[in-house]
């Protein structure tokens, strides 16, 4: 293959950057007080992160709670498990990748933590519990747990409750299997806090959380005849307030609002949300880069923000016609979307994310660089998750891509962009200004403080 | 059935490349005498060359879906999102086809230059059977039938390197001996194609190209590994294929030898969405992944295209490699 030429210019940097593949990040998500924060991976494990509390001094001397979390609550590992295995299908011969696809958190309803994760083909519900008291004093079992000789047993005792070590125990609490054909790409928690969706290329089920043989198919977009498939489901989500609504992505560029309500099979969409073709930019392309890779409710429950190839758009649910802002993300790659379709990058499926107030939006793009765009004025930032130029506190610079023109000092060309590096994955923080960004095996969170600075520490591997 | 479109694609991408009397400019070792039907070729070629570089492209971009297609990773199951999307690329460049018609004239050349090709299929057979045995096969590659790094940023001349010189030619070739005329609509950029096509301005270009260019021929190592199977099955006999692979089942209508334009597409249609049987067929025998492609297209019956009976002797040699295989 050309190598006899081509061995001095071989790259050996490459062995320095190793990256286990089973240690790439696969999905982010903060729960609902973002306190804690989840991450999968490509080897089914799950890592979750707690926000430090810090007890300190509030200011006018007030009394403050203990356990309240201060400004500068840094993420540490809190719990790290094994959610899936690989698996085999039997019937096809297929092996099933351990990969969790995503993560969703319950909403808290007690001192434990639920979360659902899911790779292919199976959901599974975790419980997430701390225990920091343990039994002492058994009659019958020893300090081991050893069953006793009841010869040596002389007296009665009353177990007591010791403190000990924190503990966080995860224990799975439903596995929700053999609900899907093919691979589930989305989950979401429904706001009734009883059901959740799954999402999987052709169809969506809905699932009661305490229920785990059966789930009812609420959306079938599978042909009779598989040779007329054109278009696939890419994304699914429930609105954040109305537990009869969910809105779900197509390879078409289409997304489509249901009203669970209507009919019990919601392949009649109540909403469809497209936005006609320019006949004028088609070219062979058009249809894979206008494929929906994500789509998201904003949290007051008005717009939706969906992530194509090249472009964020946001969505007004009362307006099907068309986006109400559509945000060009990496435009200077319209002209190279043959070698990106030779390199199978045009089938990445980048996420996006609101924050916590609608405002602002964000997404990944290749390089290690993402992007944010502020919805008022319309302007967007590039910023850089990349460890060489991410010290603890230091500011995030941004970044700009050499399209023409003038060209500055530490502007990138777009044929030296790393296409190797992309940020698919990140998670806003509910309610503060923290994101956290995954960068194949690395787990990036960057804090806004109330002055513009930022500050990143580097969490660095997740095999914690 | 997109196996059977394929074969025909690439035979025609064979025939192209190996038709009577024309130079070939890649070859490695081999060399062919000039025939006299080159004079012709070549005072057309020029005239037809920028005219058929949208097509070229075209045609590249066509191949390389189908290549990819093919190539997916059998152990896990495909990512069907994506499947999906090279398919229907695949498809709006058939319907175009259709409608300039090419789909046409591919099809005429390639009856017309299989006649031609009988004699250098029979080689091809013996040397890429022995090539992929000793996996050997990548040094000796005829160069993969799409220009890989031109369609980025250059304009339609720079583009075509000696490979792609011979393609045009092939095409150029192809053209002319159906029509003088070149249709006009193969004029680049009436279908929208610019963007994907344009120019760039800086003169990094080159530099980019090649290095575009060293990961795409490892990239397209495995492409042409393809590419060999599928000219390798055009002279397989089926029915001693069916023999050795009778366990498997790829299912599809009774396939059809008439190269018409209705059936072609029906052939596309039938079986390729059939993924679930698709996939079950492939992976019945795990180790025969190389393998499945040439039994799946032979396995669509008799064409015109392999009637060969010289090709007899070496096909018994092709089975009793198989079966050494299937045996493993």
């Amino acid at each position: 293959m050309g190598e006899d030429t081509e061995s001095s210019k071989v790259n050996h940097s490459f062995l320095r950057d190793y990256v286990t593949e089973a240690d790439v990040i696969s999905t982010v998500e903060f729960n609902h007080t973002g306190d804690l924060l989840a991450t999968g991976d490509k080897g089914g494990r799950v890592v979750v992160f707690q926000r430090e509390t810090v007890v300190g001094h509030k200011p006018k001397g007030e009394l403050e709670q203990v356990g309240e979390t201060g400004e500068s609550g840094e993420y540490n590992v809190y719990s790290t498990f094994q959610s899936h295995e690989p698996d085999f299908d039997y019937l096809k011969s297929l092996e099933i990748e351990e990969k969790i696809n995503k993560i969703r958190w319950l909403p808290q309803q007690n001192a434990a933590h639920f979360l659902l994760s899911t790779n292919d083909k199976t959901i599974k519900l975790w419980k997430v519990s701390e225990r920091d008291k343990q039994p002492e004093g058994y009659n019958l079992k020893d300090e081991e747990g050893r069953v006793k000789d009841i010869s040596t047993v002389t007296s009665l005792q009353v177990p007591v409750l010791r403190p000990t070590d924190l503990m966080v125990e995860v224990r799975p609490r439903r596995v929700f299997s053999n609900g899907h054909t093919y691979h589930v790409n989305s989950i979401s928690v429904n706001s009734d806090g009883e059901t959740y969706l799954s999402a999987d290329d052709l169809r969506i089920n809905m699932w009661h959380l305490g229920i785990t043989d059966r789930s009812f198919n609420i959306v079938d977009i599978k042909p009779a005849n598989m040779e007329e498939l054109t278009e696939v489901i890419t994304a699914a989500e429930f609105h954040p307030h109305h537990c009869h609504l969910f809105v779900y992505s197509s390879s078409k560029g289409s997304l489509r609002l249901c009203d669970m309500r209507a009919s019990a099979l919601c392949d009649k969409h109540t909403k469809l949300f497209e936005e006609p073709e320019d006949p004028g930019s088609r070219s062979f392309f058009s249809e894979i880069v206008s494929s929906v890779s994500d789509v998201k409710f904003s949290h007051n429950g008005r717009y939706l923000l969906t992530r194509d190839y090249l472009t964020a758009k946001v969505w007004d649910l009362h307006m099907e016609k068309g986006p109400v802002e559509t945000y060009q993300v990496h435009d200077y790659l319209r002209t190279k979307l043959c070698s990106l379709y030779e390199n199978d990058c045009i089938f990445d499926k980048f996420e996006c994310v609101w924050n916590s107030s609608d405002s602002v939006i964000m997404t990944g793009a290749y390089n290690s660089f993402f992007r944010m765009f502020d919805r008022e004025t319309g302007r967007g930032v590039t910023l850089e998750a990349w460890r060489e130029t991410s010290k603890p506190r230091a500011v995030l610079r941004t970044r700009r891509i050499y399209t023409g023109g003038k060209r500055r000092r530490g502007d990138v060309g777009v044929d030296s962009l790393d296409f190797t590096k992309k940020i698919l994955h990140m998670a806003w923080h509910p309610e503060e200004n923290i994101i956290a960004i995954a960068s194949t095996n690395n787990l990036y969170i960057f804090q806004d403080r109330v002055s513009p600075d930022t500050q990143g520490p580097d969490l660095g591997s997740n095999t914690i | 059935m997109r196996y059977s479109y394929q074969r025909r694609t690439c035979a025609i991408a064979r025939a192209k490349m190996f038709p009577k009397g024309t130079k070939r400019k890649f070859s490695d070792s081999r060399e062919e005498p000039v025939a006299g039907g080159e004079d012709v070729n070549q005072s057309s070629l020029a005239a037809v060359r920028m005219l058929s570089s949208y097509s070229l492209q075209r045609q590249s971009l066509l191949d390389m879906s189908l290549i990819k297609l093919q190539l997916c990773h059998m152990l896990v199951e495909p990512n069907l999102c994506r499947s999906v999307l090279i398919a229907n690329t695949v498809r709006q460049i058939q319907e175009e086809m259709t409608q300039d018609g090419t789909w046409q004239i591919m099809t005429q050349a390639l009856s017309a230059a299989n006649a031609a090709a009988q004699c250098s299929a029979d080689r091809l057979v013996a040397t890429e059977v022995l090539c992929r045995q000793t996996e050997a096969a990548q040094g000796e590659q005829v160069p993969k039938p799409f220009p890989v790094v031109g369609s980025e940023g250059c304009p339609a001349e720079e583009v075509l390197e000696e490979e792609e010189e011979a393609a045009a030619a092939e095409v150029g070739m192809t053209m002319s001996t159906v029509s003088p005329q070149a249709p006009t609509s193969y004029l680049p950029g009436t279908f929208g194609m610019d963007p994907c096509w344009e120019e760039e301005e800086t003169g990094e270009d080159d530099d980019d190209d090649d290095e575009e260019e060293e990961e795409d021929s490892e990239e397209c190592g495995s492409g042409s590994e393809g590419e060999e199977r599928e000219r390798d099955s055009l002279v397989e006999d089926t029915r001693t294929a069916e023999q050795v692979f009778g366990t498997f089942e790829i299912k599809n209508p009774a396939p059809s030898p008439d190269p018409a334009l209705e059936e072609l597409f029906s052939d596309v249609d039938a079986s390729y969405y059939d993924l679930d049987t698709v996939l079950t067929g492939m992976q019945s025998v795990p180790k025969m992944g190389p393998y499945d492609l040439l039994e799946s297209l032979s396995s669509h019956g008799p064409s015109p295209l392999s009637s060969s009976t010289s090709c007899r002797s070496d096909l018994n040699e092709l089975d009793h490699i198989m079966e050494i295989i299937v045996g493993s």
